[in-house]
């Protein structure tokens, strides 16, 4: 018989109940809420007249419509106040720990989950929400749900789940020069494709991804889902225990280190068998950006908006024109001469310390273009705190960025940040969907350093041409 | 939840691929605390201009499918976010059932805890029914969920497969949380063990 992947292995130590013909009950060790994917799952609750299983085990964060302005002021939006009161009802009613806007603990729900210690090697994880996969990079089973589920894990701490399929993306050699996380995230699913990973778990593994940091993993894992995958995971290693050690709600002293012999048992066999491989030429790669309006559509920095006559498929051509015209793009136009009137360096994907502090060395000393708004959104109260002591915001603020604090922000523009119809941003967000900023806005996900660049220069540029990179 | 048995209705044709769920309903509508009421949002920046007024050039806004019970649509429908306002929306509408080529995992298993049904043809079978509905006024399928048969009133029959568990819930039209509660001794039992 083969050794076991990761996944294998977590979901085995995690099943309640199994029998043929039906999805397993799986144990859930760490529930995340947020304020808009939970309201109707406690009022489902109340309905049934049923509690919460696990207050302890859930945890609560209000970031996709909070303002990321000054906090002191009420929010505006009635409805968004609505929708925060309720979770903090909520919340209340059942026990359940939670940060608003105005706790030290707030933040986006995955920046905080690893930040605060709760995000553990071989938990199962969920959270109402896609990109639950972020907590993946630390060996963890993390996945997205929907209302209903949110609802059946409050009530009873399991998931029905029916065990989904394994694939390797084996990033071989080392990243080159220029090339961040995000890039090879974008590359993975410019060639696996929006659906490629559909029904399956993906296990990173590779030396790039061995050298990557936390932060660069969590970025990875992060957009997981834009590949269709329903959930990334890298294996815990050294770089994990040592981002974890000393964290709150982490193990401390002797039990942290049994923990660690514990979590050195996860990572997948040398025998296991993945139903799927997938192999990245690390060495191939280039900083990449999207053109259009999935995050499939992606492209090297040197290349050019594509020609939609070159896509073989009716369907994919078809998909090409409509992005084009609404991006405003015409075919065959270098990306680095496309020009830009946003940027936005945020979001779960990228508003860790890390991505601030990169996008910070390249904006050291510029200008932010007069033709761009740039704005940096940290991921967490904490990071906010972190870079400011750092004296990042100084340097962001000193060329020109507006410095803001944390949430979810222009990612998806449920709170007052957003583009208007017809502005074209550089993003380190996850989603280049039509309207996803505002509607009519135009959006290209970039690396924190590319934004930065690209705020500056006002058009997108190739960051391994910049002075001092 | 709403059992779903069989359904004949008339078919909408979304000839798009990788139709994402910010299309389906836009993040300004997630704030809402209810569970209905969605069904003016749904497909919203398609469904309206500017001016609020309806695209006449969008399929939902053709009088022909005023009536539209059944959406065909192409692969990888439903990707992107998690929200479950996407099914609401589409089944607040008036949808029974959906038939594409494919789905994204989170809208697929969403449709399912709110008996809404997502059939998955074959490429070929929903470029016929896409093409008829374009074609036919008024073209409507029977989708049979107790024999998983999509069928029309020109001879045209296709069988399509899900998950049997899934289907026997949506045919019972079964609450998964009372499925699960009925293992609550399995659950309690884990628990202890983990805690031993």
């Amino acid at each position: 018989m083969p050794g076991k992947t990761m996944f294998e292995k977590i979901w085995d130590a995690h099943v309640v109940s199994e029998e043929a013909g039906k999805p397993s009950v799986i144990y859930v060790d760490l529930h995340l809420v947020h304020e808009v994917t939970s309201n109707q799952a406690f009022d489902g609750l109340r309905l049934a007249k049923r509690g919460v299983r696990r207050p302890d085990l859930t945890m609560a964060t209000a970031d996709h419509d909070i303002p990321t302005t000054d906090r002191s002021k009420p929010i505006e939006d009635p409805i968004a106040v609505q929708q925060l009161e309720h979770l903090a009802n909520d919340t209340k009613e059942f026990n359940i720990q939670f940060a608003d806007m105005h706790s030290p603990l707030n933040g986006i729900v995955h920046v905080v989950g690893p930040e605060q210690g709760h995000t553990q090697p071989g938990k199962v994880i969920v959270c109402g929400d896609s990109h639950t996969a972020t907590h993946g990079a630390f060996g963890a089973f993390a996945l997205g749900i929907g209302t209903s589920e949110v609802e059946h894990v409050l009530a009873t701490q399991t998931l029905r789940q029916t065990k989904h399929k394994t694939m390797q993306v084996d990033v071989d050699g080392p990243l080159p020069f220029g090339v961040t996380p995000k890039d090879l995230i974008l590359a993975i699913i410019g060639k696996i494709g929006i659906a490629g990973g559909t029904g399956h778990v993906i296990e990173y593994t590779g030396q790039a991804i061995r050298e990557m940091s936390m932060e660069g993993r969590m970025t990875v894992c992060n957009m997981s889902i834009e590949g269709g995958a329903r959930a990334g995971m890298v294996a815990p290693d050294e770089k994990t225990f040592e981002y974890m050690r000393g964290r709150a709600n982490v193990p401390q002293g002797e039990a942290f280190d049994e923990a660690v012999e514990r979590w050195k048992l996860l990572p997948s066999d040398d025998d296991a068998v993945y139903d799927a491989v997938v192999t990245i030429d690390a060495a191939s790669l280039e900083p990449h950006m999207t053109w259009g309006t999935n995050p499939g559509q992606v492209i090297s920095i040197t290349g050019a908006v594509p020609d939609p006559s070159s896509y073989p498929d009716p369907a994919d051509r078809e998909s090409a024109e409509r992005a084009l015209a609404y991006m405003g793009l015409e075919a065959n136009t270098p990306m680095t001469e496309i020009p830009i009137d946003r940027v936005f360096i945020g979001s779960c994907t990228n508003s860790r310390i890390e991505d601030l502090r990169a996008a910070a060395a390249v904006a050291k000393g510029k200008k932010v273009s007069s033709s761009v708004g740039a704005m940096v959104v940290p991921g967490s109260y904490n990071i906010k705190q972190q870079a400011e002591a750092e004296g990042l915001d100084k340097i962001f603020t000193d060329a020109g960025f507006e410095w803001r604090n944390a949430g979810c922000s222009m990612c998806l523009a449920m709170n007052p940040d957003h583009l208007e119809p017809g502005e074209r941003s550089a993003s380190t967000s996850n989603r280049n969907f039509e309207g996803r900023q505002g509607k009519g806005g135009r959006t290209h996900l970039v690396s924190p350093e590319m934004a930065a660049a690209a705020a500056i220069a006002g058009h997108f540029v190739d960051i391994r041409d910049w002075p001092g990179v | 939840m709403d059992a779903f048995k069989k359904h004949s209705g008339v078919v909408m044709p979304l000839d798009r691929v990788n139709v994402d769920t910010d299309q389906i309903i836009p993040k300004q509508f997630l704030k809402r605390v209810e569970r209905d009421g969605y069904e003016d949002f749904l497909f919203f920046d398609w469904r309206f201009n500017e001016d609020g007024t309806p695209n006449k050039d969008f399929v939902l806004n053709h009088p022909g499918y005023n009536d539209a019970s059944v959406l065909v649509a192409g692969r990888n429908f439903g990707c992107g976010s998690s929200r479950e306002h996407a099914p609401w929306a589409l089944q607040q509408y008036g949808f029974k059932a959906i038939i594409s080529p494919s789905y994204a995992d989170i809208f697929y298993n969403n449709c399912f805890q709110n008996g809404l049904l997502p059939v998955t043809l074959d490429e070929v079978s929903v470029a016929h029914i896409t093409a008829q509905a374009k074609e036919i006024p008024g073209y409507a399928v029977t989708v049979d969920l107790e024999n998983c048969v999509v069928s029309d009133n020109e001879g045209f029959q296709v069988s399509f497969s899900l998950d049997e568990f899934k289907q026997y819930c949506l045919l019972n039209g079964l609450d998964d949380i009372g499925i699960t509660l009925q293992d609550e001794g399995a659950i309690s039992a884990f628990e202890a063990k983990r805690q031993g």
